[in-house]
């Protein structure tokens, strides 16, 4: 089989030998049977994060770059609209497949997962589920072909859990909405041409007093706060959006007036199999490079793969990943078929970004001291994977969403 | 120009990536993952660039082997085919160059084609005979090891990559031509395709129905195995120290 080595796609041998055996490990770990077409999907993205990301994954880290191109590319392959309906220009898939995707993505780069999971879930979602016809024309159709990205503008300084108190406020005048306020931790912020924005329309009415607008960006009174310097996921920017009476046309509203706490919730239940796939992936990586490293670094006479307490690491790692992929999953063929996920959706994300700092710190613990520097991506996977416990619901948050679910279930 | 029937042939092989496994006196195949030949997505990939440029008006997707081959055909179809066929053979049936060209052979009776390309070899049994052997079986002519391919009327100019250099032929059409590494990049299967695959047509034809009697097969493999294991490396002081190893070692 000569021809095979010099088949790695678009550059020489050195690049076969590096990932093929990466690859050639994860082939080997065989999981679930899906439908033929999510596998096709499954290898053509995992031949575009390996051929396309993964080389160059730690240099975006390292320069805090925007792959811009590489989202070109996944537009022209239908990964930024994965569950839009061919009619608005989307790929007309389902969760599913939309999970099997981000998490190959993040299996080659974990900031491009993340662009790729705000885009589909948290900037298109809402559009889909509650936007007019002429706004899904408008605000989704030029969004999916990786020319324009969008974001999610939730959080703000003063809180991030505690959702229902948004002092962003938007007042009506005449024809357009005035907005006012900050909004923080956006992700995609610098880099995205419009935003789902959630305002206080009637503070008497609390959380049910909060509205959804859809904001073009840039817009007058729109201003971008700095891009954070993050421990992770440095090619994807974060900054706060700064709002000072920005003014957008009336029929801006997303959904009813009053609804955007509910929008936020729902959007966010579906992100959660986003992000919980994202952690899947570099889960996966990390998993990857340990037992990659662990077959070749010999000590005291083999292979530390020889050793009960390698091995046991990464049995734990392994059975982590499968259980928090199988949650994952199952949350998206629940929503696939029109049926609850919050619970499942909320498990999924907790259990899967929970396995991934910890896979990530065991993958350092087995490469030990080339663990710790940028040579090899295990620290990488580490700073990456701390985030998935935090955005798009804390830790904290999704064992509530869970307890609530549960003793629902139990109580009716 | 007239818009060309294209028939493109795809083998399923043993995934490049996959260390391959000698179990029983043959190759390990259940369980192992397996994808399209390198060289035949190549071919195809030309297939699809042809018709894009409307010098192609149907690419046709053509398999020769047991039923499972479907998923190779699909993914042809993902990358682009119009239609797919599988020439179906038995389980355990051995499919050669030879079985394999004489099947095409019988198909392109059938479908008459203006022009068929296939992967230079399969990396399985790099074999680099079924689009020689097909060629002679049809007396069409052949570009083999092709980097270049350009269509005139009636005939393609093929640019091929030959020990002493670059090739060019003019061939008249209808013609076989085989693909070589550099005729060009192969595209991912994109989500919107891999969803339109799902409605274009497979067809499944038993290669016996084909009306050209199948070769009785003439080869049997009379053992199998593995390399030897690599052996270490040894270091030398210099050249001279190389020769006398290499002469004491007996390999010089």
């Amino acid at each position: 089989m000569a021809a095979a080595a010099f088949l790695a796609r678009g550059s020489g041998a050195p690049r076969a030998l590096a990932f093929g055996c990466l690859r050639r490990l994860h082939t080997v770990y065989q999981t679930a049977e899906l439908p033929e077409t999510h596998q096709m999907l499954r290898q053509t993205c995992r031949d575009f994060a390996e051929k396309e990301l993964m080389p160059l994954a730690a240099q975006l880290d390292k320069e805090h770059r925007f792959p811009a191109e590489q989202v070109k590319k996944m537009g022209g392959l239908g990964l930024l609209a994965m569950d839009v309906p061919e009619e608005y220009k989307g790929a007309g898939l389902d969760y599913l497949a939309y999970s099997i995707a981000v998490e190959e993505i993040s299996r080659g780069c974990a900031s491009t997962g993340v662009i790729v999971s705000v885009n589909n879930s948290l900037y298109l979602g809402p559009i889909l589920k509650f936007g007019s016809e002429e706004q899904k024309h408008k605000w989704i159709a030029p969004f999916t072909s990786g020319d324009k990205i969008g974001c999610f503008a939730l959080s703000e300084p003063g809180n991030g859990s505690d959702a229902g108190a948004a002092s962003t406020v938007a007042r009506l005048d005449g024809d357009e909405w005035v907005l006012n306020g900050t909004k923080a931790w956006i992700t995609n912020a610098w880099d995205a041409s419009a935003t789902v924005v959630f305002a206080t329309t009637d503070k008497s009415l609390k959380h049910k007093g909060i509205s959804a607008f859809l904001v073009p960006m840039p817009t007058a009174g729109l201003s971008l706060g700095k891009k954070e310097d993050k421990l992770g996921i440095r090619a994807s920017s974060t900054a706060n959006l700064i709002f000072e009476d920005c003014r957008i046309p009336k029929a801006n509203l997303l959904g009813q007036l009053g609804m955007g706490f509910k929008i936020a919730m729902q959007t966010l239940d579906a992100g959660r199999i986003g992000i919980a796939s994202q952690a899947l992936g570099i889960a996966q990586a990390a998993l990857d490079c340990a037992v990659d490293y662990a077959e070749k670094r010999t000590a005291f006479g083999s292979p530390i793969t020889k050793l009960q307490a390698v091995q046991f690491k990464l049995a734990d790692m392994a059975m982590a990943l499968e259980g928090a992929r199988l949650l994952t999953w199952r949350a998206a063929m629940l929503k696939d078929n029109g049926k609850p996920f919050t619970k499942e959706a909320a498990m999924a994300k907790l259990a899967a970004s929970e396995a991934a700092t910890a896979i990530a710190h065991q993958a350092i613990q087995i490469l030990g001291g080339m663990g710790y520097v940028t040579d090899m991506p295990a620290e990488r996977h580490y700073r990456d994977a701390r985030i998935t416990e935090i955005y798009e619901g804390t830790s904290e948050i999704q064992r509530l969403v869970i307890a609530g679910q549960l003793l629902k279930a139990y109580r009716s | 120009m007239a818009a060309l029937r294209v028939l493109v042939g795809v083998k399923r092989v043993i995934d490049y990536a996959v260390k391959v496994r000698v179990a029983g006196g043959g190759v390990q195949t259940q369980g192992v993952k397996h994808s399209l030949n390198p060289f035949c997505e190549i071919a195809l990939e030309e297939g699809v660039r042809l018709r894009e440029r409307g010098a192609a008006s149907d690419v046709i997707a053509v398999s020769v082997g047991t039923r499972v081959c479907q998923e190779t055909l699909r993914t042809a179809l993902a990358v682009g085919a119009d239609r797919g066929v599988l020439l179906e053979v038995g389980e355990g049936a051995a499919v050669g160059p030879r079985e394999a060209a004489a099947a095409l052979a019988g198909l392109v009776g059938r479908l008459q084609p203006h022009l068929v390309l296939l992967g230079k070899q399969a990396i399985d049994d790099d074999c680099n005979q079924t689009g020689q052997l097909l060629a002679a079986m049809l007396d069409w002519p052949q570009g083999t090891f092709a980097s270049r391919v350009e269509l005139e009327e009636g005939a393609v100019r093929v640019e091929r990559e030959v020990d002493g250099g670059l090739e060019t032929l003019r061939l008249r059409l209808p013609a076989v031509l085989t693909a070589d590494l550099r005729l060009n990049e192969p595209r991912y299967a994109t989500l919107p395709n891999i969803m339109k695959a799902k409605k274009k047509p497979l067809e499944i034809i038993p290669a016996s129905a084909l009306g050209v009697p199948l070769p009785l097969p003439r080869l049997r493999v009379l053992k199998l195995e593995e390399p030897p294991a690599r052996g270490g490396g040894q270091r030398v002081q210099g050249v001279p120290e190389l020769l006398e190893r290499l002469r004491s070692d007996g390999r010089v």
